[in-house]
């Protein structure tokens, strides 16, 4: 089958290990070959976690410059940062409830305006899918179900080989008991979120 | 059941690399494992540490590299299978018994596992360790992806076992930090009763002894040698049989590099005119296999991360064959590649005409479209994979860099603020060490000036005290101290040097994910049956005169106390006791108790401009703290000049 390659990109903390797990299982129970790789070294020191997923046939288990299919940010500066990881055709999708770094605090650096990081990232990836994430986990029950509110989205996407319902079983099998619910309700919010604000 | 111990057959779950190599090595019937953490090999120890609890696995965390080494020596040479787990630099430590260690062999399966860091993800530098295999005279096995990195584990043990020496299994941080579906094997039943057969002859390596073992070593090496000729891990990838085998282009790889070849290889659509040797026994190389394979070759390419181990080798090989066909792989330009390079220009890469294209680096870890483009330019093939530009960046501010930082309510910040404050005014060198404590030279803390190895803030101070006339403060961490912090002290001590050592005593080994050290407290982790040691008494009784134990979170009375040991002339250490915060959060003794700016803050700053803790942000231009990740250690409370910052009444 045709190689798809995804990158996820979020701040330390924010669960993006998890929402890779979700979408290798769900890669499994559609018997879809998958490898991915992560730079989370400092992840618990506040640094930025990358996850690379390729699916599909290619071997590499990482993601060169430019050859990303989708991207996924967690935290929109970092998606902003990441456009180098895109081609005018990758698809992006991102949260846009900021979680600013500390050197910004300290006044190394300014954040930049939410509406000039959406115009950066669109003038570049045409196809952007950008909404508030945090609120819909908030309503979900729960700020940690960010990550899977991302992963409904991105399924909405449809540019990856799986199936709204495969996905659905993979969070099941693999986000603890007692989460699973808020989880399925957090997918199902970013799914229809990215419905109602996809172009 | 811890999860690597399922002993379902044929069932695919999905590992991390390291969580394979530990189920290889279960597979394997692993019965002895040692260790010091270092990532990128941390999850691979732990894995064994969690299933030690559960089974007769023999597991402990050494105090260092060269001990870990040692101990699981001892039990290989008692017939036990066994695995010693480092990263790359902690094969420096280890260097002393390892070469010597080849000598003598062993007699059940030894494993040795260095995990490379090609980038330096997390590490100091990016040494090539295969050269250590060469320099031991030991087999070497390299996996190339997280499936072949579990049946690779197995295959080491068995290797070690017919030839009776221990194996170098060498990952990347790739290999062990990547992630796929592995097949489970069968788990072969541990033998965990070892015994030992005393033979001095072939133990006690006096001049005598050791002569002899050389030569036996040197045997065994070209017992290896045949062996690799022959070993699965060595193998051609050649698309097309049936078309002439002769005139193609060639690549020699290793490890991932091998991955990002074939993906190229297909995406450059010229699978019929290339064929790839790819090696994962890489010491000894193959000769006879690669003289085979280069003979009929009109150019060959040599892909590996680091140093051109590979490329020498098959060079002087071909020299002895007498193939004279282009052969190449670093070609001595060392550009970084485009993911590390600072500049902006980095996307222009992939538009070099090919005749510019550079050959590989010694720097760096590899990427696909690297590969792709030095292969298309080597062997005057067009790029035809070029849709995938990545988008112009030119035009996007700077984002805010987000540097790994101490966490919320870090002991460590307290301690080097205290210190910063307590040698206000004094012209102060601070060498520091490895671990977490490390990020305090950022700024505003800016405490750390010289960092080389673990323990090197000790010996470094003695040196830097001896040749100028600075002050010399020096930072190391209860785990450090321990690998290799108090031969230092104990050279400060005789040689009667003059500095101030401040040991960070978090309790933990906290950087590679809060592994046990000989200072711990294991019951804190639910084990019985461990002594730990105390850094107090152990300085004590290496003679240090002036000692003095502070507790971080109180400032005032820790800033008095580093005063008058740094006053006192002579070596004085001070510990500085408060547990790691994430590690206190993680086993429920820390509940925090979040602190708020209240209406009283005049915007000063302080806070901010000299402790920087990471709950602090910037709203509507007034500093406020993040109710989520304050920890209420209370430092930037007491540092407030206007008291404005109270505990938030929950």
């Amino acid at each position: 089958m045709d190689t798809k390659r995804l990158i996820i990109v979020a701040v330390g903390g924010q669960g993006n290990l998890l929402a890779s797990k979700v979408l290798g299982e769900a890669a499994l129970l559609s018997g879809v070959s998958v490898r991915m790789s992560e730079i989370h070294g400092m992840a618990q020191r506040g640094g930025v976690v990358e996850s690379a997923i390729v699916f599909g046939d290619a071997q590499s288990s990482i993601i060169s410059d430019g050859e990303a299919d989708m991207l996924v940010g967690f935290e929109p500066a970092e998606t902003l940062r990441a456009m180098n990881r895109c081609n005018v055709n990758t698809k992006v999708i991102t949260s846009l409830s900021p979680v600013p770094p500390f050197t910004a605090a300290i006044g190394r650096g300014v954040y930049p305006e939410i509406e000039n990081i959406v115009s950066l990232i669109r003038e570049r990836t045409p196809s952007l899918v950008a909404f508030d994430a945090m609120k819909l986990a908030k309503e979900a029950g729960n700020p940690m179900t960010l990550n899977i509110v991302l992963v409904g989205a991105l399924v909405q996407s449809n540019v990856l080989p799986l199936t709204r319902e495969t996905v659905e079983e993979a969070i099941t099998l693999r986000t603890k008991k007692g989460f699973v619910d808020m989880n399925i309700k957090a997918f199902n919010l970013g799914f229809d979120a990215a419905q109602g604000v996809a172009l | 059941m811890h999860k690597l111990l399922s002993d379902k057959i044929g069932e695919e779950i999905m590992l991390l690399g390291n969580e394979a190599i530990a189920r290889g090595a279960i597979e394997a019937g692993v019965a002895f494992a040692t260790t010091y953490p270092g990532t990128p090999s941390s999850e691979l120890s732990l894995n064994l540490f969690q299933i030690s609890k559960e089974t007769d696995l023999y597991f402990e965390y050494s105090t260092n590299e060269k001990v870990a080494m040692e101990v699981a020596a001892a039990a290989a040479n008692s017939g036990l299978r066994t695995m010693c787990i480092m990263k790359h630099v902690g094969l420096n430590v280890a260097a002393d018994p390892l070469m010597t260690l080849a000598y003598i062999g062993v007699k059940g399966g030894m494993v040795i596992l260095t995990a490379d860091d090609p980038s330096m993800f997390s590490s100091q530098n990016e040494q090539d360790n295969r050269y250590y295999a060469k320099l031991a005279g030991l087999p070497m096995l390299e996996p190339s992806s997280v499936s072949e990195a579990k049946e690779m584990t197995i295959a080491a043990f068995e290797l070690s076992e017919a030839l009776q020496e221990p194996v170098i299994l060498r990952t990347t941080t790739r290999i062990n930090h990547s992630s796929a579906f592995v097949k489970t094997g069968e788990i072969k039943t541990r033998n965990t009763k070892g015994f030992f057969k005393k033979d001095q002859m072939s133990y006690v390596t006096v001049p005598a002894v050791s002569r002899k073992l050389h030569v036996k070593l040197l045997a065994n090496l070209k017992k290896a040698a045949e062996m690799s000729e022959s070993s699965i891990h060595n193998f051609v990838v050649s698309a097309n049989s049936s078309t002439c085998n002769a005139n193609k282009l060639g690549i020699i790889c290793n490890g991932v590099s091998y991955l990002y070849a074939s993906d190229a290889v297909k995406d450059l659509g010229i699978e019929d005119r290339t064929k790839i040797l790819r090696i994962g026994f890489s010491n000894p190389m193959p000769a006879n296999l690669i003289k085979s394979f280069a003979k009929d070759c009109q150019k060959i390419l040599v892909i590996e991360e680091g140093e051109p181990f590979m490329e020498e080798a098959v060079k002087a090989f071909a020299q002895e064959a007498s193939i004279f066909v282009p052969i190449s792989g670093k070609n001595g330009e060392e550009v970084a590649p485009p993911c590390i390079s600072s500049s902006s220009e980095q996307t222009e890469g992939c538009l070099l005409p090919s005749e510019q294209e550079p050959l590989f680096s010694r720097l760096y870890e590899f990427d696909p479209a690297m590969v792709r483009r030095k292969i298309a330019s080597f062997f005057g093939i067009e790029d035809t994979y070029t849709h995938l530009k990545p988008v112009d960046t030119k035009g996007i501010p700077d984002i805010p860099q987000r540097p790994p930082n101490l966490c919320s309510g870090c002991s460590h910040r307290a301690t080097f603020y205290e210190v910063k404050k307590a040698s206000q005014g004094m012209d102060v060198i601070f060498p520091s060490d490895i671990g977490c404590y490390t990020l305090g030279f950022l700024p505003p803390l800016s405490m750390g000036d010289f960092v080389i190895c673990m323990g090197g803030s000790v010996s470094t101070s003695c040196g830097f005290s001896k040749a100028t006339d600075h002050k010399v403060v020096s930072f190391i961490g209860d785990s450090t101290f321990f690998h290799s912090g108090i031969t230092g002290l104990v050279n400060a001590v005789f040689n009667n040097h003059n500095f101030t050592l401040v040991i960070l005593d978090n309790g933990i080994t906290a950087m590679t994910g809060h592994q046990p050290n000989p200072g711990v407290d294991m019951t804190q982790m639910n084990f019985e049956g461990y002594k730990p040691i105390s850094i107090e008494k152990l300085v004590r009784a290496i003679g240090v005169e002036h000692i003095t134990v502070i507790k971080p979170f109180k400032v005032r009375k820790s800033i008095e106390a580093i005063k008058e040991a740094l006053a006192f002339k002579g070596v004085s250490v001070i510990i500085s006791q408060e547990p790691c915060t994430l590690f206190a959060k993680s086993i429920k003794i820390l509940k925090p108790r979040p602190f708020h700016i209240t209406a009283k803050c005049v915007d000063h700053r302080d806070c901010i401009n000299q402790i920087a803790c990471p709950s602090f942000y910037i709203e509507n231009g007034r500093v406020k703290i993040d109710a989520d990740t304050c920890v209420g250690c209370a430092v930037c409370a007491q540092i407030c000049p206007d008291n404005a910052i109270l505990p938030l009444k929950q």
